[in-house]
């Protein structure tokens, strides 16, 4: 138990996605310009990023490695990864028309989002069980969202603010992201992990 | 080595399946109805038929809120059109629609136009031609006579006229409807 729980903090604090690994920049630099859409595309990515690591621990385990191709693992899980956020996609037009539109173009947004890969090729590293690859993809997602939301509302903030001009626009937003992953480096040590 | 191709064109081809199925299981449907209806209108948008626009009158019919006679541009052909699509009896053309039910044509009279633009402005299928303080005149093949152009003109130089068949503007009757003609043309 505790062990999965240091995989929780580990994944949301100390080694942040965004901020410490550098995954998923893209949507951390486009959809943060406002909180609402931030925290739907933070929604959206949980999701996709804890089924993904499931699915792709189960492709890994059970065809992959029997069969003795683990070195196709990256395609194999591009593969599954746009499958899956199409199929999510389907049965959420259908389903939950509202959801759908909550999330909306940020969900197809998601498949390119190098994060997702980076979870999945990093399960399979660290040879991770299920529960912790599961674990480790919503920790994952969670540290995305939270550090989405937190630099969206910087960012409302710097909008109003008096921004010397040539620092205004991404020059600010790129500090501004600089400055929150040295904070987030004050996490290390945190946990052994 | 072809294992793995094998596995993966396999693992591809399954996922393809299965995104194939669920595209046709969980397809969500619009109106065709609207669609079809919308289809038929001539898309002036002119809103005579007291909607902003063809299509939010196509969502009224195809409601069963409004009735197939609203559109003079579209006409007596448009009603027949719709009243077949729906099974409704026809109905003669009401109110506006009535009157203009003969083809017309708008005129501007050029010697008393001042050249103030409010016509082009209004002009739903941009077929008055001019410039500020430059004579205005009106496209007649583009003319839909839906007589838009009437109320903003300051000077009321702007009139709707039947249209004169005569050997040059005499067509066969095409059996279609207005929104074909428009494709077409």
């Amino acid at each position: 138990m505790k062990e999965y729980l240091l995989i929780i903090i580990s994944t949301v604090l100390v080694n942040n996605f965004v901020l410490v690994k550098f995954l998923g920049i893209c949507p951390f630099m486009g959809v943060s310009k406002k909180l609402e859409t931030a925290v739907g595309m933070g929604m959206a990515t949980t999701f996709v990023l804890t089924l993904s690591s499931i699915c792709s621990y189960l492709l890994n385990e059970y065809l992959l490695i029997p069969l003795g191709i683990e070195y196709l693992r990256t395609i194999a899980f591009i593969l599954v990864i746009a499958v899956l956020v199409q199929f999510t996609e389907m049965v959420m037009h259908k389903t939950s028309p509202v959801l759908y539109q909550v999330l909306g173009i940020y969900l197809p947004l998601i498949t390119t989002n190098c994060a997702v890969l980076g979870v999945a090729l990093l399960n399979t590293q660290q040879q991770h069980g299920f529960i912790e690859s599961a674990l480790y993809g919503f920790g994952a997602a969670v540290g995305f969202s939270l550090v989405l939301a937190l630099f969206a509302a910087v960012r409302e903030r710097i909008i109003v603010a008096d921004v010397p001009a040539p620092f205004r626009g991404s020059a600010i937003a790129l500090i501004t992201a600089g400055m929150m992953s040295m904070a987030f480096m004050g996490f290390a040590g945190l946990v052994a992990a | 080595m072809l294992n793995a191709i094998l596995s993966i064109s396999l693992l591809a081809l399954a996922f393809g399946l299965l995104l194939g199925y669920s595209a046709i299981r969980f397809r969500v449907e619009g109106d065709p109805l609207v669609e079809r209806i919308d289809a038929i209108l001539p898309q002036t948008q002119c809103g005579q038929c007291g909607f902003p626009g063809c299509r939010p009158y196509a969502e009224a019919i195809a409601a069963d809120s409004a009735e197939i006679n609203r559109c003079p541009p579209g006409g007596e052909t448009a009603m027949l059109a719709l009243a077949d699509l729906l099974g409704r009896d026809p109905v003669p053309l009401d109110g506006e629609a009535a009157e203009e039910a003969e083809p017309v044509l708008a005129v501007i009279a050029e010697q008393e136009c001042i050249g103030c633009t409010l016509c082009i402005q209004a002009c739903p299928v941009d077929a008055i031609l001019g410039a500020a303080k430059q004579m205005h005149t009106v496209i007649a093949s583009e003319c839909t006579g839906c007589g838009l152009c009437l109320p903003p003109c300051p000077v009321e130089c702007i009139r709707l006229e039947p249209l004169k068949v005569d050997t040059g503007s005499w067509r066969w009757p095409f059996p279609t409807t207005p929104h074909d003609q428009m494709k077409a043309g």
